[in-house]
């Protein structure tokens, strides 16, 4: 009887402690952040703290799993993470500029892949050289295109709108892109039966030859280490962008204050618009690695589930920060598959859990800012 | 108000026209998803009833009673959702007043459409849902598919006796009840037969997860001496691909879950020889078998799967107890269906007293990306 | 003589209200073929959408506490609905077998377990909303979101954690979660929710919950909303207000899961994911955020709108023209078919000051 006092009594010292903690802390550290020139690094023993419990659940993984394992789900985690992470910087630099979730970020990723499925299928029976380069790049252009259309028709209209409004609108999007395209070619009248993709499982091309390698005991994929650099890759052109050159700056100037980009002289249409095309085609390539990683398209709904992990993922690095959003996909990726091989059944919640720890201890996400209201 | 009011009488005109046009007709429902996750599913079931009444009103239709009906099969979508579900029994049932349901294909639709058609004396047929409390609804629910315990029973007895295996792994979805009561089955019997699962490992709803890399390297490191891998076709195509990805070389089995003509293509390298159980063998030399394999390729252009099987069966064995039961009521049907001695695609099919169908399951393995025959086993 | 006065003058107050939701009620009983003279004409197919619409009303409006009228952005109300309906029908069919009682108990053991599903989800709600409300805007949003998923997970799961708190020695309830058994669904619950019943019952929540947004909390709730920091300074002890507009939401949405339990007669986890949270969060939107009328009207609709597209036989566009209609919709009215604005009936007349 006494385990369940136990309990009770943790939960409510715990909860007493936040309900009064919180609004000072947050205080001081807005305090910090404004006024004092705050040093990051101030508080070095809660990092030193996070690091010991981290490193004890590691050594304790490796005392009852063994090195070997650890490795593998350590690779697997991470490989797991940059699909993740590829989604997640088409989300993070949307919601970064125009403030909006776009919820139909993961049927984006979805129509692109089943465009790379489609052209990659083509390509292969007409021996096409460089499938891989061709299929990907084309995809990446179709959907920016499309991405670009919702926004004009869909978003454009609401910009000066209620925020809630747009979100609305994306989940409207949303339904209608997986709904549309799930519907089966023979129940369609013409023209709309060469557009729907049905929702047949569809394998997907072998557009780059499988090969496994074995390095001491732990068995890697090429297509997984591919998945990998092309993420890093992406992520460091997108922070080039957006740093870097004369639309980056544009961008950060509209997601900073649109009313004076106006008076500025900056086409704020013009640079949403480029935002969407980016992120979109960034939809894209991880639909098309996707794919070509797990080499089958299970259905027009394959990008709910992805698209809402790696939305997450954003949020947990804070949601609008490109090394954020990469963070964050990792430390989901990586969690989740260390989660799962401990006990299966976990696996799926443990997302879920970080994030709420971590939004409670840190309410911008791991390298969010946190922006102290205006009054 | 008002907007409900007209929208309600909009409903209501719609529901006498129709009931108008009815004369020699006699209704029978379907439920499944065509739309949601789970569609492709509902399509092969939709397929499978079709083909069958479509075979019997070309022949001037079903003979009830002494007097010739045509089959009118009215279809209804339930996404795969069970609150959806439970409307569209309710629709047939109300609206159609349909005299019996084939249907829904996944176990949590038919459990919230089962007690509807319980109350309201309809007798439902679910060609699919493996799931034990089905049938216990009541006495007018029925299936047309394998027990979960029969099947994971066949799995473990093959492995044991003709694979030879003494260690086994089982991956399953545990957010199905079908996958999960199969790994629960497949686990006790493989247990009872001697041997040991060294590793029990599951994920979460096969829609949400691609990535089964986390749980197959636990399975590699438990070295086991088969993979029982317990999903319908595209997971278990992917779970294939990503094992022999880790570099895990055991054999593979599973359960009709498995049977597709996809299956090969979505798998390809990864599932050769892999062994599976099924209802049926596409080579099985009874006229019936070839003929309705024939027919479904003609009509659909593709070799019939697990649910099409089951659903065709479904529809043969409510047309035979319709004929036997002489008239509409039904009780009467229900009393046929539990009657039931009839040659289906699947085998001869019995009733037992709570509508669990009574057969024997034919194991097959994939070779060339084709199906091969091995044997029928009755554990 | 007071308390006849009393309700005099309640009546005389809300005249128009009692005699609309009297009126609506005995026309739907009258078209449910209750009089002899009219034929019935609403099968008991219309009348299990209608539940289901009135079950959405009382979600909706509950959503509208924290969305429309606290300004605050959540989309795990599923996981409330979920801790409703699973403990108001481990309550019914469990605990008490409800199906072999007498009426009046049944009615009484029935009512009883929803307030209880409905206070267990309250307490959720609270436990969430102490260390999360402190969040802003999206982040709270996507907290809410991982608490909906996470009950849901916890439901699914529940055999595994009994086992395994089981063998770890900790409590042992196996049994008890057996007879849930969570991944495969709860089945054979009674059928309680009658039509009445569900009618007033979301009628009555409608009201408690108007009530409450014209009341003192709410004026703070909704300054909040207007200007979260302009309330503080103002002395409106935020956090608290919050933390009641979300438990008091939650309550409703458990009630909701329990009426919605016994109408179903069959729960599964998985109606209870995050794409029914969504549904919700179209439902109130569409309505208009900040009206109570809107989100009547829009559950009603958009509950009854597939089942009538599924009625002309146009099932396979159904889910195509839902999203459609609602981006158009979004479009031409970014507020939303009502916007703030409310039946008058619906709104307490202004005392004169002086």
């Amino acid at each position: 009887m006494q385990y369940p006092v136990i309990l009770y009594k943790t939960v409510k010292i715990f909860f007493k402690k936040l309900g009064k903690n919180m609004t000072k802390k947050q205080l001081s550290d807005s305090i910090n952040n404004n006024i004092l020139n705050y040093n990051k690094w101030a508080n070095w023993k809660k990092y030193v703290f996070i690091s010991v419990i981290i490193l004890f659940f590691l050594f304790l993984y490796i005392l009852s799993f063994g090195i070997q394992s650890f490795l593998q789900q350590l690779v697997n985690g991470i490989q797991l993470g940059s699909i993740y992470a590829l989604i997640a910087l088409g989300y993070t630099m949307i919601y970064g500029i125009i403030k909006l979730i776009n919820f139909a970020h993961g049927d984006l990723f979805m129509f692109g892949a089943y465009i790379s499925c489609f052209l990659g299928n083509y390509l292969i029976a007409h021996n096409f050289g460089f499938p891989f380069i061709v299929v990907l790049i084309f995809s990446m252009a179709v959907t920016a295109l499309l991405g670009m259309t919702i926004e004009k028709i869909a978003y454009k209209p609401l910009r000066f709108k209620p925020r809630l409004a747009a979100l609305i609108t994306a989940l409207g999007v949303s339904l209608f892109l997986e709904n549309f395209f799930a519907l089966s070619p023979e129940n369609v009248p013409f023209p709309l039966n060469k557009i729907v993709f049905g929702p047949r499982f569809l394998p997907f091309p072998a557009l780059i030859a499988d090969a496994t390698y074995d390095i001491a005991g732990i068995t890697i994929n090429n297509i997984k280490i591919l998945d990998i650099i092309i993420t890093v890759i992406l992520m460091i052109l997108l922070q080039y962008i957006v740093k870097k050159t004369m639309i980056g700056k544009a961008m950060r100037a509209v997601a900073f204050h649109k009313d004076a980009c106006l008076m500025m002289g900056i086409n704020i249409n013009n640079i949403i618009s480029i935002t969407f095309g980016i992120g979109t085609s960034l939809a894209a390539a991880a639909g098309t690695l996707f794919a070509l990683t797990y080499g089958q398209l299970q259905s027009p709904y394959l990008g709910i589930w992805p698209g809402l992990k790696a939305f997450i993922a954003a949020v947990l690095g804070g949601i609008g920060s490109i090394p954020g959003a990469m963070l964050g996909s990792y430390v989901m990726g990586i969690s989740e598959t260390f989660a799962t091989s401990i006990n299966s059944n976990f696996g799926y919640v443990i997302a879920f859990v970080i994030l709420i720890v971590v939004l409670i201890f840190k309410p911008a996400g791991l390298l969010g800012k946190f922006t102290k209201e205006k009054v | 108000m008002n907007k409900k009011l007209l929208i309600l009488l909009i409903l209501v005109c719609f529901l006498f026209s129709v009931s108008v046009a009815s004369a020699k007709i006699v209704r029978i429902g379907g439920v499944a998803p065509l739309t949601g996750g789970a569609a492709t599913y509902g399509a092969s079931t939709k397929n499978g009833c079709l083909l069958a009444f479509k075979a019997v009103n070309a022949e001037g239709g079903i003979d009830i009673g002494g007097t010739k009906y045509l089959i009118n099969y009215i279809f209804e979508d339930d996404q795969g959702s069970p609150e959806v579900a439970a409307n569209a029994f309710r629709k047939l049932i109300d609206q159609d007043e349909v005299v019996a349901i084939l249907g829904s294909v996944m176990s949590k639709c038919t459990l919230a459409g089962a007690p509807i058609a319980q109350d309201a004396g309809v007798p439902v047929i679910s060609p699919t849902s493996t799931a034990v409390q089905v049938t216990l609804t009541g006495d007018y629910i029925f299936r047309a598919c394998f027990l979960d315990p029969f099947q994971g029973a066949v799995v473990a007895t093959f492995s044991t006796n003709d694979l030879k295996a003494k260690t086994a792994a089982v991956i399953f979805d545990n957010a199905n009840d079908y996958t999960k009561g199969l790994a629960e089955a497949f686990r006790e019997s493989f247990e009872k037969l001697g041997g040991k699962v060294v590793a029990y490992e599951s994920f979460t709803d096969e829609d949400k997860t691609t990535d089964f890399s986390a749980q197959l390297t636990n399975i590699k490191s438990a070295n086991p001496d088969v993979i029982f891998l317990d999903a319908y076709y595209s997971a278990a195509a992917l779970m294939a691909k990503q094992a022999r990805g880790l570099g895990i070389t055991v054999p593979f089995v599973g359960a009709d879950g498995w049977d597709s003509a996809e299956f090969p293509k979505l798998g390809g390298e990864a599932v050769e020889g892999g062994y599976f159980c099924n209802h049926y063998s596409p080579e099985d030399p009874r006229p019936i078998v070839q003929n309705f394999v024939k027919k479904y390729a003609e009509t659909y252009g593709q070799t019939p799967d697990a649910l099409a099987t089951l659903a065709y069966d479904a529809a043969l064995i409510l047309i035979d107890s319709l004929q036997r039961a002489g008239s509409t009521d039904g009780a009467a049907i229900r009393d046929a269906i539990f009657a039931t001695n009839l040659e289906c695609v699947s085998g001869q099919i019995t009733f037992n007293e709570n509508g669990d169908p009574i057969k024997k399951a034919a194991i097959i393995k994939v070779e060339n990306g084709k199906f091969v025959f091995q044997k029928f086993v009755q554990p | 003589m007071k308390i006849i006065k009393n309700i005099i003058n309640l009546i005389k107050k809300y005249y128009k209200f009692i005699l609309i939701t009297v009126l609506v009620y005995l026309l739907i009983e009258i078209l449910n073929g209750t009089t002899p003279i009219v034929p019935r004409l609403l099968t008991r197919y219309y009348m299990q959408i209608l539940m289901f619409a009135l079950i959405n009303i009382i979600m909706t409006v509950s959503l509208n506490l924290i969305n429309g009228f606290t300004g605050q952005f959540s989309i795990g109300h599923a996981g409330f609905m979920c801790i409703g309906a699973y403990t108001s029908a481990y309550f019914t069919t469990i605990l008490f077998k409800a199906a072999k009682m007498a009426y009046f108990p049944q009615l009484a053991l029935f009512i009883f377990s929803l307030i209880i599903g409905g206070l267990m989800a309250a307490i959720a709600g609270y436990l969430i909303g102490l260390p999360t409300l402190k969040l802003k805007g999206d982040y709270l949003a996507i907290v809410t979101l991982a608490f909906g998923e996470i009950v849901r997970s916890i439901v699914r799961a529940s055999d595994e954690i009994a086992a395994f708190l089981n063998r770890i020695g900790l409590i042992n309830f196996s049994e008890t979660i057996d007879k849930i058994s969570g991944p495969r669904g709860l089945s054979t619950i009674p059928a309680l929710s009658k039509f009445w019943l569900v009618y007033v019952i979301s009628i009555l929540s409608v009201v408690i919950m108007r009530n409450f947004i014209y009341s003192t909390h709410g004026r703070a709730c909704l300054s909040i909303r207007e200007n979260e920091v302009a309330a503080e300074t103002m002395g409106i002890n935020t956090t608290r207000y919050k933390i009641i507009a979300f438990s008091l939401s939650a309550f409703f949405a458990g009630v909701g899961g329990g009426l919605f339990a016994h109408v179903l007669r069959f729960i599964h986890p998985d109606n209870f994911s995050f794409i029914k949270s969504i549904d919700y969060l179209i439902y109130l939107y569409a309505g208009g955020m900040g009206s109570i009328t809107g989100s009547i009207l829009a559950a009603t609709g958009l509950t009854i709108l597939p089942e009538f597209l599924r009625v002309i036989n146009f099932q396979q566009w159904r889910m195509v023209i839902y999203p459609l209609l609602l981006v158009i919709l979004m479009l031409r009215k970014p507020d939303g078919i009502f916007g703030n604005r409310e039946f008058s009936f619906l709104v307490p007349k202004r005392k004169e000051v002086n």
